[in-house]
């Protein structure tokens, strides 16, 4: 897989670096700030983008602002943004593109190495990481909570880990549960939510986030 | 633009006006006659025995509380609410309060105005029911000239017969009741409201020097809650992430003493300290993102409290309405308000449920958190609330807090949205 970085901080960005070349990936480039990132993804046609939000030059949301408009010219390639915090509102704002391919984690995760890579890896497939933090904070401003209430805690687990893109053998090795016991679990959501049921990982967080919505 | 039919825009506000004319004379001609009686009385029985004085103070008593029937009269007609300026009385003995009474310019204003508000209301009161009654007379002449003798109406030089003279004054009559009685009445009574608002209200020093004391108490206010906040930032670091990094390095330390000889206690000791790292991190990510997140001047209150509800332990609604973004200021101390509220209420308030309402108007951001809790929250005693409070008005708002003892609370906030 092809990358490209854009971090400001020099330490992180050799970090991640060093991560993803450990693990076999090709970092193509890595950049410090917006502007610089538009050419290099213009330049080198990556796979996937791993970007910071807060980058020069205003240090605001450089980064989810450069991610949006390479979403726009370059569709096929993949977005992972990371950030010390993060917003159910920049999720929204990456998620209303519709496609595949989009990743927002906290930077805390990358000290999990081998779920870091995992989450890489899904977006670079064409798949969904989400955050648990911003399912979090999805679900606390859902408009619908009652039909959530009716869920039981094992559902709102698997509809969590759902959210957050990861798919059915995911879960069940998450909550240590069999793979069948999921898809179950799976099942009844879908009912309960009345929700069209749907294969692809990456179809299943969209109609999930849009149910959430409301 | 001038627009002659201002007065009728607001019908009510031209009736009020007009029955503040009218309550006026009686009152006016009661201050009168007490004050004008008490002044001759207590000047003249000076001589005999300083008899004057018992009847210079009752003059005082008197002309308080005409003075409070006075400004009561704009409250309740205008909506005007003119200060009360009067000291408060100082002295201990009973002469020397006199005294006191006898030099306050406020307490002579006052007097004054019971003085000059007789003629003033008489002479408003004659100009307003003439405007009124004339223009109304000859409005309605053509419906009562024929049972005139001689079927014609004498007004001084001129007289009005059933001819075309009788619409012309018609005529006239409609123009002084749409046009001139409502101009004189408002004019009339804004004249009276100025008069009342220079001789019973604060004179401009005062009000300045009030404005001042408010600034100064804001000024306080925000300077106890920088304080405050710069303390807890310090505290919640040295307690949290200095503790964390302390117990990661020597963790760390161990484990590398511990990797040449045992690979594998190694191994779960840079494991443990790995959790310490991702636990110091995630307390700095609270503690940064509570002092100002970048989201907040990014796309405003709603997103940035977001975080703030889903963090919360106790399930918060959140409802906010907002047509206009308010200042950048006001943003921050919202934020606050909401963050800290959340945080008591998880903290103190055993509540199941909460609601978090924003909304605004023009000129002020009004923010609303509710709790299912225990109530009882007491802003004297709590010293959240003491820092919400302090925080509030530093940014010149005002808290309150509703919480009887078995609950529900509600913590109400103000803030004034002028940038």
């Amino acid at each position: 897989m092809q990358i490209v970085i854009a971090e400001d901080s020099v330490l992180l960005r050799a970090g991640l670096t060093r991560i993803l070349a450990d693990a076999g990936e090709e970092v193509v480039a890595t950049v410090g700030d917006a502007d610089s990132l538009m050419t290099a993804v213009e330049r080198h046609g990556p796979t996937l983008a791993v970007v910071d939000v807060r980058m020069p030059p205003t240090h605001t949301d450089d980064g989810l602002r450069a991610a949006l408009a390479i979403r726009q010219r370059w569709p096929s390639v993949g977005i992972l943004v990371l950030s010390q915090y993060v917003e159910e509102q920049y999720a929204t704002e990456l998620l209303s593109t519709e496609t595949g391919a989009i990743g927002y984690l906290l930077k805390d995760r990358i000290a999990d190495v081998a779920e870091f890579l995992d989450a890489v890896r899904r977006v670079g497939g064409g798949g969904t990481a989400l955050d648990p933090e911003v399912v979090g904070q999805l679900l606390a401003r859902s408009r619908r909570q009652d039909p959530l209430e009716r869920l039981t805690r094992r559902e709102r687990d698997v509809l969590s880990l759902m959210a957050e893109g990861r798919s059915n053998p995911a879960i069940a090795r998450s909550l240590v549960v069999s793979d069948k016991a999921v898809e179950k679990h799976v099942g009844n959501i879908f009912t309960k939510l009345d929700l069209p049921p749907t294969e692809d990982d990456h179809r299943r967080v969209l109609a999930v986030l849009q149910w959430v919505k409301g | 633009m001038f627009n002659p039919f201002r007065p009728w825009r607001h019908p009510v506000r031209l009736l009020r006006a007009g029955c503040r004319i009218a309550v006026s004379l009686p009152i006016s001609i009661f201050a009168f006659v007490i004050v004008v009686v008490g002044l001759a009385l207590s000047v003249g029985l000076i001589p005999v025995l300083l008899a004057g004085i018992p009847v210079m103070w009752a003059l005082f008593a008197f002309s308080r509380g005409l003075g409070h029937v006075q400004r009561s009269k704009f409250a309740v007609f205008d909506g005007t609410r003119i200060a009360d300026p009067v000291p408060p009385l100082r002295r201990p003995t009973w002469l020397g309060r006199i005294v006191e009474r006898l030099r306050s310019t406020e307490r002579w204003k006052e007097i004054a105005y019971h003085l000059v508000a007789l003629p003033a209301s008489a002479v408003s009161f004659s100009l307003a029911s003439a405007a009124w009654c004339g223009s109304l007379t000859l409005a309605l002449l053509p419906a009562y000239v024929n049972r005139m003798p001689g079927d014609s109406a004498k007004f001084y030089f001129f007289e009005v017969m059933n001819d075309g003279g009788v619409w012309l004054a018609c005529a006239l009559g409609v123009v002084g009741i749409v046009f001139v009685a409502p101009w004189v009445t408002l004019g009339l009574a804004a004249a009276d409201r100025s008069m009342a608002v220079s001789l019973l209200g604060p004179s401009a020093t005062a009000v300045f020097e009030a404005e001042r004391e408010q600034l100064e108490t804001r000024r306080s206010a925000a300077v106890d809650s920088a304080e405050g906040e710069r303390r807890r930032i310090e505290r919640d670091l040295h307690d949290g992430a200095q503790q964390r990094l302390v117990a990661l390095a020597a963790e760390l330390g161990a484990a590398k003493e511990r990797l040449e000889h045992d690979p594998v206690g190694g191994r779960e000791m840079v494991g443990r300290a790995h959790d310490e790292a991702k636990a110091a991190l995630a307390e700095l990510r609270d503690l940064v993102r509570g002092i100002h997140p970048v989201i907040l001047d990014d796309r405003g209150l709603d997103a940035a409290l977001s975080a703030v509800v889903a963090r919360s332990p106790v399930p918060v609604g959140l409802d906010v309405q907002l047509t206009v973004r308010p200042p950048k200021h006001v943003e921050s101390t919202a934020y606050f308000v909401v963050s800290e509220a959340l945080t008591n209420i998880a903290r103190h308030s055993q509540a199941t449920r909460a609601k978090v309402s924003i909304a605004n108007t023009a000129n002020r951001l009004v923010v609303e958190v509710h709790d299912n809790g225990g109530g009882g929250a007491d802003a004297a005693r709590g010293t959240g609330l003491q820092g919400l409070r302090d925080r509030v008005a530093g940014a010149g708002g005002s808290m309150y807090v509703i919480s009887p003892a078995g609950g529900p609370t509600t913590l109400l906030v103000e803030l004034p949205c002028r940038s």
